[in-house]
């Protein structure tokens, strides 16, 4: 595929978005919600309460990236930009035991091929294969998401960028409202341009506050206003009764939908009241 | 790295002679401007805005490890990195113990046994290394006046007769413990800037904050609604940033208050559940809000105490390494032990509701 600074025709643009990857979830019921998996080229914003899943969903997408291209995958690196510290790397590599398990259930035959080039199928491979930035401030997180763009184009392999989460300092250290909001769609503005033009996938996640509407409190995404319509997708992961569930809030092609999910041992997987027989590599 | 001079950052002269003379000294100043208003400040063209943008966001981004590094870093720092709490159910459930560098938030009605938790959690982490605990001080922020040297040696005394029989431990245990009795806010505040330099001097493996609520009530009477969130949210950023930096698990109490109209549930998208028809309905609320949601967001482990059924139970709500299990306890004069260290599994809105005595209450 050529450059093109132009525009391009929507013929192009269909053969381009049909030969799109998606990054599985590890929710066959999810992914389908999703279209596949979450997409590379769009920024896709994921919220919901404390407990519920997100950072467990970052972390599984950060593995799930890495899933080698002859199982389906991508074959791609992440970048894990934390900004809670809420990433914990023993959880990561169990999420990666998980994934290698899978892999090799499907694929039984794997580890007897030794072509060059193939992924190790070892959890420490993966955990090399996600760069993680430690970020403190939202100075920090505006210095990190400017220096992207030099980062990526040293590591073209990454496929996809996770924040997590993006408005925990701008909640809290920004005095100046106003200016927040235009720094916001600065931020966001670019992040758009990373994912377009590194053809990947930015996967934002945000906390859950309440909010006055129609007569009520309601809970809703945190800085909605400023950073709402910067989003191309927006998942919303919340409680229905006992279940977690999803819900596509917001998408440029598919339907409004929501789907259940479930934390196990091994990562995000399909509910167990799902109607996948069995959980899904890809 | 927020605050990093400008003058640090060896950028090509013209530029960085073009920030100091607009008066942009640090990273956070040039960055926390949109590319467009650096621009009219400058008085330059986009491309120097934007070669200026660029060099002082990798001055000023942090670096970066892989999740590897990252791993080997923590195996060698320390391999279990936890704070084991002796309640084997507990300790496997959460992958060994307490999490170190992270905050943990014990939250519950009052009387149900916290401080007693916090009260043993501060003699392990007293005890020596060959008695299973980290050979280290203790800093106790006690901001209700519950805590109690008798009461802390007595739980000693009952759960290591062997340890504490010796000449001169119990002295010794408990001069590793510092207490701290906060009355407003402002104090607090200040032992928390304190606290930053003696963890580091004085070998400090963990700090207890009992309560936390206990301080903001007090500064809720007499602030405004606006002001309320200010506090909080600076202590929450400082007392997670003291966990990290110092690498010590921080322990926070909370209280719980009972229900209010004002707390909404749920999402736009979920429809008829607005109305409070079933009282039952209300509590599978998400708002296991300790102090505010974003109270809720920040804690990277919380463990519910809560009463039902005639039991006492401690829940792990929520935990990076484990789905929400409970277990059955009691206290005695050794402290908090478990009835079964078999888990039990909590689904669904059990996990983010908090019982007292039958009622359900919400975490304050």
């Amino acid at each position: 595929m050529g450059e093109q600074s132009g525009a391009q025709n929507a013929w192009d643009m269909l053969s381009d978005e049909q030969s799109q990857k998606h990054i599985t979830t590890g929710s066959g019921d999810l992914n389908d919600i999703l279209g596949g998996g979450i997409h590379c080229k769009e920024v896709t914003e994921i919220g919901g309460v404390p407990g519920v899943g997100k950072t467990q969903l970052g972390i599984q997408l950060a593995i799930n990236v890495q899933i080698p291209v002859e199982y389906g995958g991508l074959g791609g690196k992440a970048v894990y930009i934390d900004t809670e510290g809420s990433f914990m790397v023993e959880r990561v590599y169990q999420i990666a035991e998980g994934c290698i398990r899978d892999i090799l259930e499907h694929f039984p035959h794997s580890h007897e091929k030794s072509s060059s080039g193939q992924k190790q199928l070892q959890p420490e491979h993966f955990l090399a294969d996600i760069y993680y930035f430690r970020i403190c401030s939202y100075t920090e997180q505006i210095a990190v998401i400017n220096y992207l763009e030099k980062f990526l184009g040293e590591h073209k392999d990454v496929r996809i960028v996770v924040i997590d989460n993006v408005t925990f300092h701008f909640r809290q250290d920004f005095e100046d409202l106003a200016l927040r909001t235009r720094v916001l769609s600065g931020l966001s503005l670019k992040l758009m341009k990373i994912a377009k033009t590194y053809n990947l996938a930015v996967v934002l996640l945000n906390q859950v506050t309440t909010k006055f509407t129609e007569g009520s409190f309601q809970l809703t995404l945190a800085l909605g206003d400023s950073w709402s319509h910067s989003c191309t997708n927006r998942l919303i992961l919340y409680w229905n009764g006992n279940e977690r569930y999803a819900h596509l809030d917001k998408s440029p092609s598919l339907p409004v939908a929501s789907a259940p999910y479930a934390v196990t041992g091994k990562g995000i997987r399909d509910a167990v009241s799902s109607h996948h027989k069995r959980a899904r590599v890809t | 790295m927020a605050n990093m001079p400008v003058s640090e950052m060896r950028l090509p002269p013209h530029l960085a002679h073009l920030l100091a003379a607009r008066r942009l000294d640090t990273a956070k100043d040039v960055l926390s401007l949109p590319e467009v208003e650096l621009m009219a400040i400058l008085d330059a063209g986009l491309p120097t805005a934007r070669a200026a943008v660029a060099l002082v966001s990798e001055a000023a981004c942090p670096p970066y490890q892989t999740a590897l590094a990252l791993l080997e870093e923590r195996v060698r720092l320390g391999g279990g990195v936890r704070l084991a709490t002796t309640l084997c159910g507990l300790d496997e459930a959460l992958g060994g113990g307490i999490p170190m560098g992270k905050l943990t938030e014990v939250v519950g009605p009052s009387g149900i046994g916290k401080t007693q938790f916090c009260l043993k959690l501060a003699l392990l982490a007293a005890l020596p290394e060959y008695y299973g605990g980290l050979d280290g001080r203790v800093v106790y922020i006690d901001t209700e006046f519950k805590f109690s040297s008798r009461r802390m040696i007595e739980i000693g005394q009952k759960s290591f007769p062997q340890i504490f029989r010796q000449e001169g431990l119990a002295q010794k245990m408990a001069g590793r413990i510092l207490v701290t009795r906060p009355t407003s806010l402002a104090d607090f505040t200040k032992s928390l800037e304190e606290m930053k330099v003696t963890l580091l001097q004085h070998d400090v493996k963990l700090l207890i904050v009992d309560s936390m609520a206990a301080l903001m009530s007090l500064e809720n009477e007499k602030a405004t609604a606006g002001f309320r969130q200010h506090p909080l949210r600076w202590t929450l950023s400082f007392l997670k940033s003291i966990a990290e930096f110092s690498r010590v698990p921080v322990v926070v109490t909370n209280q719980v208050r009972s229900q209010s109209n004002d707390d909404g549930y749920h999402f736009s998208f979920e429809v008829d559940k607005k109305d409070g028809n079933k009282c039952a309905e209300r509590f599978d609320s998400h708002l296991v809000a300790a102090l505010g949601i974003q109270w809720a967001h920040a804690v990277t482990v919380r463990l519910v105490f809560e009463s039902h059924s005639g039991h006492r139970f401690i829940k792990v709500a929520k935990s990076p390494m484990s789905p929400a299990v409970a277990f059955p306890f009691i206290v005695e004069s050794s402290g908090i032990t478990l009835l079964s260290d078999e888990s039990i599994d909590v689904t669904g809105p059990g996990i983010t509701s908090i019982h007292c005595q039958g009622q359900n209450v919400l975490a304050r």
